[in-house]
């Protein structure tokens, strides 16, 4: 799964500040190419952004449709509020900013002007999690935990190229508030290109018996790297990707638990209310007792510095997960 | 049947004996649970009976119809008012109308968009402007010639919200854009706690074509809205300074209050007064 995908027009990953991973080929900016190809198609679909088209990768959309993007300034209460308005008027607003912004700053109104009436719009946010040098002003390293709050939100959290093309192909089919995480600018091809993505389903990549790995958003990738070193090493791990946050797969994160010896979770995320939450609940709904071993940030707000840097102290690198698990065993 | 379409010459003695119809209509809802926001729902049933009965295109048979215009009600907890414009249109049962308030009936105190006629969720104020500006470009996007109105109040321009959403309306240059802006000069801790003044001027500079009038003089209502329809470029801000409980002396000589509620038994009393004010006055 984790080997080179060849089709044209994908490059090699080069080493920039925000690249989640190396070695890999890439693409860039997913979502807006995808957005763009499929505003081809439905002219229902509008863009709109908060002064942050250029970093939400929307831009081809933009080029392809002028008439169909709006750029509202620095205001994400109104981002939200006027593609609440859109959606009202029969269009399907793709709204971009960053996580921390559409969370902390603009909750009120997914919540009601979205949420409640379960209108159809996709707010598709940047620099998840540790995806940032900038600290806590920009690093939506709460973002699942807030949003899934949100009853009705469905939330996703790509791990690579191949996912956000897909899934921004499948929040367009699916009607209803979506969050989605956004990998911008050359993003690392993880997935084959055949790869099936399916709101609320989580997928099994690798089969193991020691230690089953259950990861959401980039950790998938270190999670399979993780997965191929430790078996070298005699330790059996299996990953199961759960890239919808909600509507959360718990029967097959119960069903993956069952077949392994002890379970570790892997997220850009805080290690509370996020992926690791999720999944202590769905074992407890389960009555599956099974110790969980958490691998995500802290519960503080994380420092300035150069993103590799920050995801190696915070272990979010394929070594940190390996020195990890290695130490359960 | 299209009701308004365009709008005729105004019959202001019509729309007048409109609006108190719809202020019986809300007096008889108050007494069901003997409280709600009738002060702010009787300040602003003359703007309703304008809208209604005179200026918004729409089909009471067809709330769907995609080149209706607008009516959002920011301030959901007005709701009282707009239930009696809704019955009175013929969108909603008048018989529903007592049920205001009670358990399980659709007439919230406070708006849900799951009631007919309501175009979006009232009540955490500094959401409506927004959803207009959204709702009016969705329309520009459609080609559709279909305005949109949106009531907000003196309380709610100090929701940070309400400006960004004025900038960008007048950015986008959304000409068929109304904002109804009720000053009534009361909140919830009281009387205004911060001095919203000069109203008009902000709207100004924020690039709106404004008025400002007496929001319970029916003439000056359907005439500011008559100038609100050029589609010259410009949102259109109308500021209405209104008296909470226009048309009941008791409730317009209160302690300027929020939330009403009184004893039940009272409420004869109140609408015997009402009455008698509007017998007075025919």
């Amino acid at each position: 799964m984790s080997s080179l995908a060849t089709e044209a027009g994908r490059t090699l990953a080069m080493g920039q500040d925000e690249a989640v991973g190396g070695g890999r080929q890439s693409v860039e900016a997913p979502f807006g190419k995808s957005l763009a190809r499929l505003g081809q198609s439905r002219p229902d679909i509008v863009g709109l952004t908060a002064d942050l088209g250029k970093y939400t990768d929307i831009l081809p959309f933009r080029d392809a449709f002028p008439d169909r993007f709006f750029n509202v300034g620095m205001a994400e209460q109104n981002l939200v509020a006027v593609a609440a308005g859109m959606a009202r008027t029969g269009k399907m607003p793709f709204a971009t900013t960053y996580g921390v912004f559409a969370t902390r700053r603009a909750y009120d109104f997914v919540a009601i002007a979205l949420a409640h009436s379960n209108l159809n719009v996709k707010i598709v946010a940047g620099l998840p999690g540790l995806t940032t040098g900038y600290g806590g002003t920009h690093q939506a390293i709460e973002d699942l935990a807030l949003m899934r709050m949100i009853p009705g939100l469905t939330i996703i959290d790509p791990c690579d190229a191949t996912e956000i093309e897909a899934a921004t192909e499948a929040i367009a089919e699916h009607r209803g508030p979506v969050y989605m995480r956004l990998l911008r600018g050359s993003v690392p091809v993880v997935f084959e290109p055949g790869y099936r993505f399916e709101i609320g389903k989580a997928r099994r990549l690798r089969e193991g018996s020691d230690i089953g790995i259950i990861s959401t958003g980039f950790m998938t990738e270190r999670a399979l790297d993780s997965a191929d070193a430790l078996r070298k090493q005699g330790i059996s791990t299996g990953v199961l990707h759960v890239p919808t946050i909600k509507p959360f797969d718990a029967k097959a994160v119960a069903e993956f638990a069952n077949s392994v010896g002890r379970i570790v979770t892997a997220e850009n995320h805080v290690v509370v209310g996020g992926l690791a939450s999720l999944v202590v609940e769905a074992l407890f709904d389960a009555g599956i007792a099974k110790t969980v071993t958490r691998i995500g940030l802290p519960d503080h707000y994380i420092e300035c510095g150069a993103v590799p840097t920050l995801q190696a102290k915070y272990g979010l690198t394929t070594e940190a997960v390996i020195a990890t698990i290695v130490a359960l065993s | 049947m299209l009701r308004n379409s365009p709008p005729g010459t105004a019959d202001i003695g019509a729309l007048e004996r409109k609006a108190t119809q719809l202020r019986r209509h809300m007096l008889t809802m108050a007494r069901g649970q003997g409280q709600g926001y009738i002060g702010q729902g009787l300040g602003i049933a003359d703007t309703l009976a304008a809208l209604y009965f005179h200026e918004l295109r729409y089909d009471p048979h067809n709330l769907a119809w995609p080149d209706r215009d607008r009516f959002l009600l920011s301030t959901g907890h007005y709701s009282i008012a707009l239930w009696a414009a809704l019955a009175e249109a013929g969108i909603l049962p008048v018989e529903e109308l007592v049920t205001y308030g009670a358990d399980n009936s659709r007439l919230e105190m406070s708006t849900l968009d799951t009631t007919p006629g309501v175009e979006m969720i009232g009540g955490s104020l500094g959401h409506g402007l927004g959803q207009g500006v959204g709702q009016a470009l969705g329309l520009r996007v459609d080609k559709s010639d279909a305005r949109v109105f949106v009531e907000l109040s003196d309380g709610e321009m100090q929701e940070g919200s309400t400006w960004e959403a004025a900038m960008s309306a007048s950015h986008f240059k959304l000409d068929g854009l109304v904002a109804l802006i009720d000053c009534n000069g009361i909140q919830a801790d009281g009387p205004v706690v911060l001095d919203m003044e000069p109203v008009s001027d902000k709207w100004r500079a924020f690039g709106w074509q404004t008025s400002e009038i007496d929001g319970n003089d029916m003439t000056a209502i359907v005439g500011a809205l008559a100038a609100a329809r050029n589609r010259n470029g410009k949102p259109k801000a109308i500021v209405l300074r209104t008296l909470p409980g226009k048309g009941v002396p008791r409730i317009e000589t209160s302690e300027k209050s929020h939330f009403f509620r009184i004893d039940v038994a009272l409420w004869d009393g109140i609408i015997a007064e009402f009455e008698k004010t509007v017998g007075a006055a025919q």
